[in-house]
């Protein structure tokens, strides 16, 4: 007898799991340092060093807890809510990214068009595509100067690559039949562009903007550790370096709740313009 | 006085891929009258598809001109619309707004519900009506598809309406109803049409004249073949015409066997590569029964 349908039932598994997984983490933690922080004489001692910063989900529970209900509190640099962090690193992310997009989408669109194009461009962007983006960070500091734009400039180095490449495919495989349509109806380029090629490749497209979003979220920990200052990068590391632990592992799980959203919006927007032939 | 649409000496050659040329078809000369439903039947490979993208304007020829209405066709135009055989709807766009998208190209400065009225106008003339025209074209069968499609190019009055083999991947049935709404819609809108098909029936039925094509490489336009059955026709009464079989039998001939032996043979110097008119009416020369052959008359055009 089946009363539940596959998705129930796969909801029900995934709760059970998560319960489960999360008993066991729990069990696993020596109950005198799941109170909660070490105390300062304990931190100097270094009693109990082995297991000391590892805290057990009921910690992290209300740590969550404690930092959500006050997302945007500010008392001073090294003292933020951690909506405030998740913010300039989302403001950080989506600047570059639609920097590159406004950069790539228009510029792929011409390479996807013409095959000189794409295959003069090819060598450049085969050899610039694999270059990690941290890579450019020294660089960057160094022309830019300012530490904040140095980080935008990172993201927009690192997702332009699939949006341009995917754009580019997109436009260079849309249907020749579907162009024809567009010549056959004297549309002028702007409205073959708009009508016929921009919606024949936006399945494309939007695959590659997903791919981007997603490693610029990657990117954007990675660079924040590394310019310091604000965003949710920063607060991982000096979490770290205040050695608590529990607030690492919060703000992990929602580095991981961010990024799922980003990539949970752009699915919905390769669902409505995906078609099929 | 040229006809409406004159093709004069026109030559597609392509490279063969080893270096040389291959000559589709050479200096083929024809011409087809305003309001004439002319199709041109031959095997696959022949240049049929080639012809047609020049007329469409979507081609270029090696050399050669075609003319319409006194004007050189240079690339395409809303004035000739084109059918294709994959039909070739817009597969993101729905049924009406893939046949809006044609009309609110052709009449820029109609407002939408102009349009739209207009669309729905053509759809109904193609037996598309309520719900359906809300469906993408992946929610339609191959024959609904094929409806939109002469649907998007009948609502745009050109002056001349090109289809290639459009009915090829349809079965009998539905080809046939197609038919009927093709030859309905013609009717109502006196269109000059230039057809491609390989199926001798559906020619025999639609065209007021059909061009024969010998086999390519270097094919020609070797025959026009004027069909001498009086309109309205009707598939099951055609059948009973006397002059039905005679033609089909010389179709079948033509297809079967000439093509293949008028294969191949270049121009004779100084000669146009213009078809032979062909015109077969039994109902005019007395019906001799042992004279197999139907009644051939030579004309030049
Ligand atoms: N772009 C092209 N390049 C090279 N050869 C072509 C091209 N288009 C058509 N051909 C050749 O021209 C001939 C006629 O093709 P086509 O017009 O499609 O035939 P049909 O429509 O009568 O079946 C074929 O031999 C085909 O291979
Ligand atoms: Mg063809």
């Amino acid at each position: 007898m089946k009363l539940l349908s596959l998705n129930q039932r796969a909801a029900l598994l995934s709760v059970v799991m998560l319960v489960v997984g999360l008993l066991i983490w729990e069990a696993a933690i020596p109950a005198q340092n799941a109170v909660g922080e070490l105390t300062e004489y304990e931190r100097l001692t270094g009693a109990g060093a082995a297991k000391a910063g590892v805290p057990p989900p009921s910690a992290v529970i209300t740590k969550a807890w404690e930092q959500l209900s006050n997302p945007f509190y500010d008392a001073g640099p090294n003292d933020k809510g951690i909506g405030i962090q998740i913010g300039y690193s989302i403001y950080r992310v989506l600047t570059g990214y639609f920097l590159a997009a406004l950069v790539a989408i228009p510029f792929g669109f011409l390479i996807g068009m013409s095959q000189l194009a794409y295959k003069a461009f090819n060598p450049f962007i085969q050899v610039l595509r694999p270059i990690s983006p941290l890579a450019w960070m020294p660089l960057a500091l160094f022309i830019i100067g300012d530490s904040e734009a140095s980080a935008i400039f990172v993201i927009f180095i690192c997702s332009i690559w699939p949006m341009l490449i995917n754009t580019a495919f997109g436009v260079a495989g849309v249907r020749e039949d579907w162009v024809n349509v567009a010549r056959t109806h004297e549309l002028g380029p702007f409205k073959t562009a708009f009508t016929v090629i921009l919606p024949a490749a936006a399945p494309t497209i939007v695959t590659g903007m997903r791919i981007s979003i997603g490693i610029a979220w990657l990117v954007i920990v990675a660079a924040e550790m590394l310019v310091g200052g604000t965003g949710i990068g920063y607060y991982v590391w000096n979490e770290w370096n205040n050695l608590d632990l529990t607030s690492v592992v919060f703000s992990i799980l929602m580095i991981g709740v961010v990024g799922m959203s980003l990539d949970a919006m752009f699915g919905l927007l390769q669902r409505r313009v995906a078609y099929v032939e | 006085m040229k006809p409406y649409l004159s093709i004069e000496k026109l030559t597609q050659r392509f490279p063969d891929g080893a270096g040389g040329d291959l000559t589709v078809f050479e200096d083929a000369t024809f011409g087809v009258e305003k309001g004439e439903f002319v199709v041109i039947l031959g095997h696959s490979g022949c240049g049929k598809s080639t012809i047609m993208n020049i007329l469409a304007g979507l081609a270029e020829p090696t050399s050669g001109a075609v003319i319409m209405d006194g004007q050189e066709v240079k690339g395409p135009s809303l004035e000739r619309g084109v059918v294709f055989q994959n039909y070739s709807l817009l597969p993101w766009l729905s049924t009406l707004k893939n046949v809006t998208f044609g009309v609110a190209a052709r009449h820029p400065n109609w407002n939408r519900q102009k349009i739209e009225d207009h669309a729905v106008k053509f759809l109904a003339m193609v037996g598309l009506e309520g719900d359906v025209i809300h469906r993408k074209p992946s929610q339609l069968s191959g024959g609904m598809r094929q409806r939109v499609s002469i649907a998007r190019a009948f609502a745009n009055h050109p002056k001349l309406m090109l289809l290639d083999e459009p009915f090829g991947a349809l079965d009998a049935l539905t080809r046939g109803t197609i038919q009927d709404e093709l030859l309905n819609i013609w009717g109502q809108m006196e269109q000059t049409v230039f057809m491609i098909t390989h199926d001798i029936d559906e020619a025999i039925l639609l065209a007021d004249r059909i061009l024969l094509m010998t086999n390519g490489p270097q094919a020609r336009v070797a025959e026009s073949v004027e069909i001498t059955i009086p309109r309205p026709r009707n598939r099951t009464e055609i059948v009973e015409h006397p002059n039905y079989y005679a033609i089909r039998n010389h179709l079948v001939q033509f297809l079967g066997k000439r093509s293949k032996e008028l294969a191949g043979q270049p121009t004779p110097a100084g000669q146009t590569n213009s078809p032979v008119s062909v015109r077969i009416d039994k109902t005019e020369t007395p019906d001799d029964p042992e004279d197999k052959r139907p009644a051939l008359r030579a004309v030049n055009s």
